[in-house]
């Protein structure tokens, strides 16, 4: 394999689509991301599950229903 | 009902937030008082114009500040041993060389709506499991929706120990959906 400078390994890049959720990616780390997501078969997985997961908390950060329900049972009992 | 009754209603809702914000009841019960109280006191400034709860949930998220401000000036510096964020990585399973041991799950669309209680539960219980600081710095992101200058200003730490913070948080956030959600549906409503 031949290696160039903006060359991860899936556990870097899984690193560093987390970190983009708080982040912005410098350049070389968006072409690196890039460049990798486009010959991986794994990665692009974990980047969808990041994406379900920035779904999820805005649906949760915006959740207007049963207050009561969505309250974790430890909650209840230390009230 | 009278506007009031309206505020009062909504006192669960708020607690909720303040208590998974704050992981103290005395903290959280005070900083929503302080939220229903001046929501009570000047009826005229919600013009109608959003949502109750919305509008209470901005005045809610100045009191989880204060009350951030007041009661943990600085963060102790040994919550925040910023160079082992691998741990959480490799709950995820990697290979030696880097590769992921397994392909992710699916999850199914990403666009999906998860809109429904049990959800909330799980999203909820999953926070609340969260090493403290890792928790109230995720929650000053995600639900105060500070930016990281703000983040590090009010708490006194660096950009970097944040950055390493919040990584590890949405790293065991994703395990505990994981396992607790995506992966499994059906028993969550065993």
């Amino acid at each position: 394999m031949t290696s160039y400078p903006f060359r991860r390994t899936c556990k870097e890049v899984a690193s560093l689509v987390v970190a983009r959720e708080d982040r912005s990616l410098n350049v070389t780390e968006k072409l690196a991301l890039r460049t990798h997501m486009f010959i991986c078969k794994a990665c692009p997985g974990f980047e969808l599950q990041v994406l379900t997961m920035r779904n999820a908390m805005r649906q949760w950060r915006n959740y207007t229903g049963d207050s009561d329900a969505a309250t974790p049972p430890a909650d209840k009992s230390a009230k | 009902m009278s506007f009031e009754t309206e505020v009062a209603a909504l006192h669960s809702y708020l607690l909720r937030f303040a208590r998974l914000q704050l992981r103290n009841d005395a903290w959280a019960e005070d900083a929503v008082s302080e939220t229903m109280l001046a929501a009570i006191a000047k009826p005229q400034a919600f013009a109608g114009q959003s949502q109750l709860k919305t509008w209470l949930v901005g005045i809610l998220k100045h009191k989880v500040i204060d009350a951030l401000r007041s009661n943990l000036r600085e963060v102790n510096a040994s919550d925040l041993q910023g160079d082992r964020e691998s741990d959480e990585l490799d709950a995820i399973g990697f290979k030696a060389d880097g590769h992921f041991s397994e392909r992710p799950a699916d999850w199914g669309n990403p666009d999906q709506d998860l809109n429904q209680k049990q959800f909330m539960v799980v999203m909820d219980a999953c926070v609340s499991k969260l090493p403290p600081v890792q928790g109230r710095l995720f929650l000053m992101r995600e639900w105060l929706e500070l930016d990281a200058d703000e983040v590090c200003k009010e708490l006194g730490i660096t950009a970097t120990n944040l950055y390493v913070q919040l990584h590890r948080a949405r790293l065991r956030l994703r395990e505990c959906l994981e396992l607790n959600w995506f992966a499994q549906p059906a028993s969550i409503t065993k």
